[in-house]
């Protein structure tokens, strides 16, 4: 057995994997990445004055970053609906309770950690009360562009805070991903499964499920679906379906309204009076 | 004796849902907080922007933090400027329709000062240098009827207008400026000239102006149509 420098030591049991993240939980993170990129990229042309010179379109630049947002909401509401809500609710009890150790975990000490370590726990903490501000500043600017009353003398500010502590959290877990220590973590966001050596080591006090081998097998009976469970799934489908639906409304009327209110209607003609 | 706390009532006690639910009471903190600061956000990031003094003048206009230029416009792409070509008109409600050209502009009076600008989402940038002409002096030649009551400024980004009563644009610190911080207006910025009204919300501040027509009566420039208040009086106005 020879250890590679600065590796993870290979051995036999490397080849074991456990399953780290589901379907549904992958969804919801790269949903969220993607809309973050997609709204960063075009809220910083809106917001630096040396990008908007470079792409002075400011109005498709508004209207991309308001279908960015409408997607993304749509999308979280989709993965809601159609995703593992069981699975996406214990994560969420994992992710927001913190024990003794992950007190002494956050204060420097080298302690075990559970399926999150505080660390993580503590950033998706954090990026979540950041998406709620998102939303909320951000549709007070688009609200109050159009009421005067809705316009609050710091809706700006907290859209560009928010904006600079997700930059500052989003760089720290992308190099997380990357680095060699913690990039097999990656592997999880990815595929779902990550080495059981890495889980063993970063993760010691979580217990993780072996990895299914091949889709669940159907429990018994589950071809002849219920009257119940087929009224369920129906309803499901329908619940999706509208929020597509409302989510492509939602989209083409604001795409339509930044559009409209830089149409090509003409200047008010003024009012020339023949003198005399 | 372990510190983890199960909550009574939490339907999954032991394994990795242990523990006290301080991740939930900092998700709600992190919210409060941030809602609250839709009513002191602007201040706090003011002062905090004041601070930002210190970092170089080339940091701070590429990122705008709290104070900072940030570029709006509503049809793309900005208006190119061409010196041969260009021509401001004043014409409408006066004696002497005129035509200038960018040279005739640079030899009228010329006014110099340093204001702040503040637009209406929330943004300032203090102690902006202006140079430009004062309106009275850029009005003389082209003399306004004694029926005209107000100024038309037509942008040459179609549709943006805005208007001025005349008693608002004789301010004393209202011009049509073509410098700013010492060298010709940026392209960004509206060049060659704009409109700049200290006293009023940055969307007065009509860029890339072409066109100066004297009218009878107040109209209603691009935001006013879409339900901002036509006198844009700073801290006095579109719910501010």
């Amino acid at each position: 057995m020879t250890a590679m420098p600065g590796s993870v030591t290979p051995t036999v049991s490397d080849a074991r994997r456990v399953a780290r993240f589901g379907r549904t939980e992958r969804t919801l993170h790269w949903v969220h990445a993607s809309a973050f990129f997609a709204m960063l990229a075009t809220g910083l042309v809106l917001y630096l004055p040396v990008l908007a010179q470079v792409v002075s379109n400011r109005p498709l630049m508004k209207a991309m970053h308001l279908v960015a947002a409408t997607a993304w909401l749509t999308a979280l509401l989709l993965v809601a609906v159609l995703g593992n809500r069981r699975a996406l609710g214990r994560t969420r009890r994992q992710l927001e309770r913190f024990d003794a150790d992950d007190l002494r975990w956050l204060r420097g000490a080298h302690v075990p950690q559970g399926r999150f370590n505080a660390g993580q726990k503590a950033h998706a903490v954090v990026q979540a009360a950041l998406a709620v501000l998102f939303v909320v500043s951000g549709s007070l600017l688009w609200l109050g562009e159009r009421n005067t009353t809705l316009r609050l003398p710091g809706t700006i500010a907290l859209h560009d805070v928010a904006m600079y502590v997700a930059v500052v959290l989003v760089t720290g877990h992308i190099y997380m991903a990357f680095a060699e220590r913690t990039r097999p973590s990656l592997e999880g966001m990815l595929h779902g499964t990550v080495p059981a050596a890495y889980a063993a080591e970063h993760h010691a006090k979580w217990t993780p499920d072996a990895p299914a081998p091949a889709p669940a097998p159907p429990p018994p009976g589950a071809g002849r679906t219920t009257a119940r469970g087929g009224l369920r799934g129906a309803l499901r489908v329908a619940l999706a379906a509208a929020i597509v639906a409302a989510g492509l409304a939602g989209a083409t009327l604001l795409v339509r309204d930044v559009f409209a209110a830089d149409g090509n209607a003409p200047p008010p003609a003024p009012a020339v009076v023949a003198p005399g | 004796m372990s510190c983890s706390v199960t909550v009574s009532g939490d339907p999954h006690p032991g394994g990795s849902e242990e523990g006290r639910p301080l991740g939930r009471r900092a998700f709600l903190g992190i919210v409060g907080v941030g809602i609250s600061s839709l009513w002191w956000g602007g201040r706090a990031l003011d002062l905090v922007s004041q601070a930002t003094r210190i970092a170089p003048e080339s940091v701070r206009s590429a990122i705008p933090f709290g104070q900072g230029w940030r570029i709006y416009s509503v049809s793309p792409p900005y208006p190119r400027f061409d010196p041969a070509t260009w021509r401001l008109r004043i014409d409408g409600l006066v004696a002497a329709p005129q035509e200038l050209t960018y040279a005739q502009l640079g030899r009228l009076p010329r006014a110099e000062q340093v204001s702040d600008f503040r637009c209406v989402t929330g943004w300032s940038v203090d102690n902006v240098h202006w140079t430009g002409v004062r309106f009275a002096d850029l009005l003389a030649a082209a003399r306004p009827l004694p029926a005209a009551k107000a100024l038309t400024f037509v942008s040459a980004e179609v549709p943006y207008v805005d208007t001025l009563t005349l008693p608002q644009a004789m301010a004393s610190d209202a011009m049509l400026a073509y410098r700013m911080d010492g060298s010709p207006l940026t392209r960004a910025h509206g060049a060659p000239a704009r409109l700049v009204m200290p006293r009023m919300y940055g969307y007065k501040g009509v860029k890339w102006v072409q066109r100066i027509v004297v009218t009878d009566r107040v109209l209603d420039g691009y935001w006013e149509q879409r339900g901002y208040d036509r006198d844009a009086w700073i801290g006095h106005s579109n719910g501010l």
